[in-house]
């Protein structure tokens, strides 16, 4: 019967070993992963549609599976036959994908793109370059957006606005995992930002954290699509929430909700390529010449022209320019803009790589309570 | 004694006979072989060898396979950290793990067990070189011939060769990249070298075979790992090269003589990070290191394996299960919600015009070609608190526009919205088998005085169980299963196992866990199955 359900378990290694009796790949096809919507727009604009012009033996398919990569990847791996070129995903998946040797290595300045002015590609990503086998793209962060018209006549301006259910009442939503809630929750209940990790590496901090959370466990609306938030504010359901600050952008001023953006302690994040390994040695070089135009200093400057993500190089910056529809000064709602970027966090891959499941299981038996 | 009875052909009737019904067996067989074999190739075989991950455990023994020998015979109980000869294993497996990108594999895996582990496997793969060339320059400052691959190949490759150990250390390479390792490998350890230094020719054939066999190069003029000039200075400490003559005996004599830098494992591991000086890592791996494991089954039940034993989570760890209970019980009342809801609505589909019928058929069935995500979404839209039965509720003056109902994020919004989803799961089966009870049937126990309600209850009702029977476990076991309806409208406390079990499969990568989970509910499905045959008997549920 319909056990299949139960057991998804199955779904990735059927999935993969579906692929690959029915392995419908054509030489000139070259399957890139992405997130689907606004974003996987701005790769096709800003990369993908150049690079197919200058090589026109190669086509673009698109699969939007990069929220399952990993497993999807891992199940192809067992499988032998991996079908995809590219993956764009998120560091901290970069990292997993590395560990599990399921993402090829990259040597930056050898395979990557130097800048326009000679700087090699290392220093030109500098710290931005978090495992072996990522490639970033774009800067992105985790931030508040709040209903202007339901916020009162003090618009918050500092993240603590979240707990403080007497200045603002009314729901909140927040993503329904313990990463940057519990920093946040750590940061407004007294820790100073630099000593955030080493109290959430400890059990009363961890504790502590969710007595912080707890104060507003009934006013929060969990979310785990980035398109909830900006859908619950646009409702009114909620009357400040996280999200991904390019959700919020499409939502103020594509959309032109009466929406505002709190940019106090937003968490910086990376997203990026990966190639995966065991391609075949053609597929393979295509892979790395795409990434190579792909996350050239120009081609990430691009990008930012459809969506107010932050190009990963240093050397794109300056060269950000308006939007392509709106016409608007794209820099000023980059989440890197000086302006905005005053009191930043930093998503730490190391600490969640080794706290995630634990922190995750205190999380979730402490939102079942 | 009765005579065999024979067919025409003088066979005994009776073998003849079973030889037909055979043959008629086998062709039934070949008929329905297509399926059969479609359904085991893409169903069973998958299911069963994710069902299999919940008590595999061979990577702590593929990965650190001396180290698990070698720490056998520690006693963590004494709160000691183990001896160098444990951590000198640990450095040659690490090693050749790091090659083969497999520590790091390792290390999420135990990361499971003990927090940190994960970054602690993670960062010593990066700084193991540094103890290798601690050794490796003056080795080659003593003699610039130890640069030369052709210098190691030469001392260690030859007849008469070990053959025991060239298979042990292929066995181990294919263990350790699950690849096979049978290729040519144009190498053969020679039996008195093999004598002479162990440690090095173990570790010389072991890079040999991964050389060869994972990376396709030619171990003759390949220039070996940082390891093996470590290896090697350990050997040399202890062996006796008097009576040595065969290739580099001199380049052997002249390191012995020369007084390497003694290869301190210990240390070099605190080195890498302090936590090798505790004895959490070294505990976390004799724990697990068994090849088969219930250690996922125990995390799945809320417990887990200590060194001490069995132990359950600390309380605010347990979480799976309360939810494994939330999941039967919110399956059970969207499966009575269904039985309710759809039971009005089979009957009147049953005795409706067939015109009239088949309208309402269409309506039942209109949901059933609706995506899911589409028909979950609009629920969030009904029932929010800015929704559209909020607002109606308000604007007619029955609900305070302050004190909105809160009817989504929580379990009612998942047994709303799941009830919904299910139901033509529920009438459709009721429906046909409704059809088939004769109308003839009430009237006769009308026109023998029997109430309405007498006629319904006592007369209609139990020939439409089986209907029932059936859509209640369609229903149920389609609920137990569900995920991505509880994840939307579930919010906190209507979530399901399942929706922890496609946390570990895509977020966590415990597969293991995962395998558990999905096991212990399939198990459920299978026990509660049983008890329905027992209580209602599995022959009385039709499809129609």
């Amino acid at each position: 019967m319909k056990l299949t359900k139960t057991l998804l378990a199955t779904t990735a290694l059927t999935v993969a070993s579906g692929t690959a009796f029915a392995d419908g790949h054509m030489a000139s096809d070259m399957t890139l992963v992405s997130w689907g919507g606004a974003y996987q727009s701005s790769q096709q604009n800003a990369y993908v549609a150049p690079y197919i012009a200058n090589n026109p033996g190669v086509s673009a398919v698109w699969d939007e599976s990069s929220a399952e990569a990993v497993a999807k990847l891992r199940a192809m791996n067992e499988a032998g036959n991996v079908t995809w070129d590219v993956v764009d995903v998120v560091a901290a998946d970069a990292i997993r994908l590395c560990d599990e040797g399921l993402a090829l290595e990259i040597d930056a300045d050898e395979q990557l793109a130097a800048a326009p002015d000679g700087t090699s590609a290392s220093d030109d990503f500098g710290d931005l370059l978090v495992s072996d086998c990522f490639i970033p793209q774009i800067v992105y962060s985790t931030t508040f957006g709040y209903r202007t018209d339901l916020v009162g006549d003090t618009a918050p301006t500092s993240v603590c606005a979240v707990f403080d259910t007497d200045a603002y009442p009314g729901k909140r939503s927040l993503e329904k995992r313990p990463i940057n809630n519990m920093e946040w929750a750590l940061l407004c209940d007294g820790v100073a930002k630099e000593d955030v990790y080493d109290v959430l590496g400890t059990a009363e901090g961890q504790d502590q954290a969710l007595a912080k959370l707890d104060t507003i466990k009934d006013d929060v609306i969990w979310w785990s699509a980035g398109a909830d938030t900006p859908q619950l504010l646009a409702d009114g359901e909620v009357i400040m929430g996280s999200t991904y600050n390019g959700r919020l952008f499409a939502a103020i001023e594509e959309q032109k909700q009466p929406i505002g953006m709190l940019w106090d302690a937003q968490v910086f994040d990376l997203d990026g390529w990966i190639i995966p390994t065991g391609l075949s040695p053609e597929r393979q070089a295509r892979a790395l010449d795409f990434v190579k135009f792909a996350t050239d200093t120009q081609r990430l400057a691009d990008q930012a022209k459809y969506i107010s993500y932050g190009p990963a190089r240093l050397s794109s910056a300056p060269l950000v320019g308006k939007h392509e529809s709106l016409g608007i000064d794209m820099a000023p709602h980059m989440p890197t803009d000086p302006e905005n970027a005053k009191n930043t966090f930093l998503y730490n891959y190391e600490f969640w790589a080794d706290y995630r499941d634990d922190i995750d299981a205190k999380f979730q038996a402490w939102l079942a309570k | 004694m009765a005579e065999t009875m024979l067919a025409a052909d003088g066979t005994p009737l009776k073998r003849s006979l079973a030889r037909a019904l055979r043959r008629q067996k086998l062709r039934a067989l070949m008929l329905i072989a297509p399926l059969l074999i479609f359904v085991l190739i893409t169903f069973i075989v998958p299911i069963a060898s994710m069902l299999f991950r919940s008590i595999e455990n061979e990577i702590v023994q593929n990965t650190l396979p001396y180290t698990v020998q070698e720490l056998a015979s520690w006693d963590a109980a004494t709160g000691e950290v183990p001896d160098e000869p444990v951590f000198e294993a640990m450095y040659f497996d690490m090693f050749i793990a790091a090659e083969a990108k497999r520590h790091t594999r390792l290390g999420t895996r135990l990361n499971y067990e003990q927090t940190g582990l994960s970054s602690l496997f993670r960062q010593s793969g990066r700084k193991l070189d540094d103890l290798g060339k601690d050794i490796q320059k003056p080795l080659e400052k003593l003699n610039g011939d130890w640069k030369d691959g052709e210098t190691w190949y030469a001392i260690f490759n030859g007849t008469p060769a070990d053959t025991a150990l060239l298979a042990t250390q292929r066995a181990r390479v294919a263990a350790l990249t699950d690849n096979p390792t049978e290729g040519d490998v144009n190498f053969a350890p020679r039996a008195d070298i093999v004598q002479l230094l162990p440690k090095t020719a173990r570790a010389y054939t072991a890079w040999a075979v991964f050389e060869a066999t994972q990376k396709d190069r030619d171990p003759a003029t390949r220039d070996p790992w940082e390891a093996l000039p470590v290896a090697l200075a350990t050997d040399l400490q202890t062996a006796d090269l008097s009576t040595y003559s065969g290739p580099g005996a001199d380049l052997l004599r002249a390191a012995q003589s020369a007084d390497l830098p003694t290869p301190d494992f210990t240390t070099a591991f605190v080195d890498m990070d302090e936590d090798w000086a505790t004895i959490i890592p070294w505990q976390t791996i004799q724990t697990h290191s068994s090849t088969y494991t219930g250690g996922y089954f125990l995390n799945a039940v809320d417990a887990q394996k200590t060194p001490e034993g069995i132990a359950w989570q600390p309380d605010d760890k347990q979480i799976l299960l309360k939810l494994f209970g939330r999941t039967i019980w919110m399956s059970l009342l969207i499966t009575f919600s269904c039985i309710a809801l759809g039971y009005p609505v089979a009957w009147l589909l049953a005795n409706l015009p067939m015109r009239k019928a088949n309208m309402l058929l269409i309506l039942v069935l209109l949901p059933f070609w609706t995506s899911l995500l589409v028909r979950t979404s609009a629920w969030k839209v009904m029932l929010q608190q800015q929704g559209v039965i909020n607002d109606v509720l308000v604007w007619i003056g029955l609900v305070d526009d302050a004190n909105r109902l809160i009817m989504i994020n929580n379990q009612f919004g998942t047994i709303v919205a799941m009830t919904h989803i299910l139901l033509p799961f529920m009438i459709l089966p009721m429906y046909s088998v409704m059809q088939t009870i004769q109308p003839s049937y009430l009237r006769a126990a009308k026109s023998l005085g029997a109430t309405n309600w007498t006629a319904f209850w006592r007369v209609y009702f139990p020939q439409s169980v089986p209907g029932i029977g059936a859509g209640s476990i369609l229903v149920f076991i389609l609920a137990i299963g569900y995920y991505i309806t509880p994840e939307i409208v579930g919010g906190t406390k209507g979530v399901f196992i399942s929706n922890r079990i496609a946390y570990h499969i895509s977020s966590s990568l415990n597969w293991g866990l995962a395998a558990a989970l999905g096991s212990i509910l399939l198990a459920a499905v299978l026990v509660l199955y049983w008890a329905y045959d027992k209580i209602v008997g599995i022959d009385n549920v039709k499809l129609g």
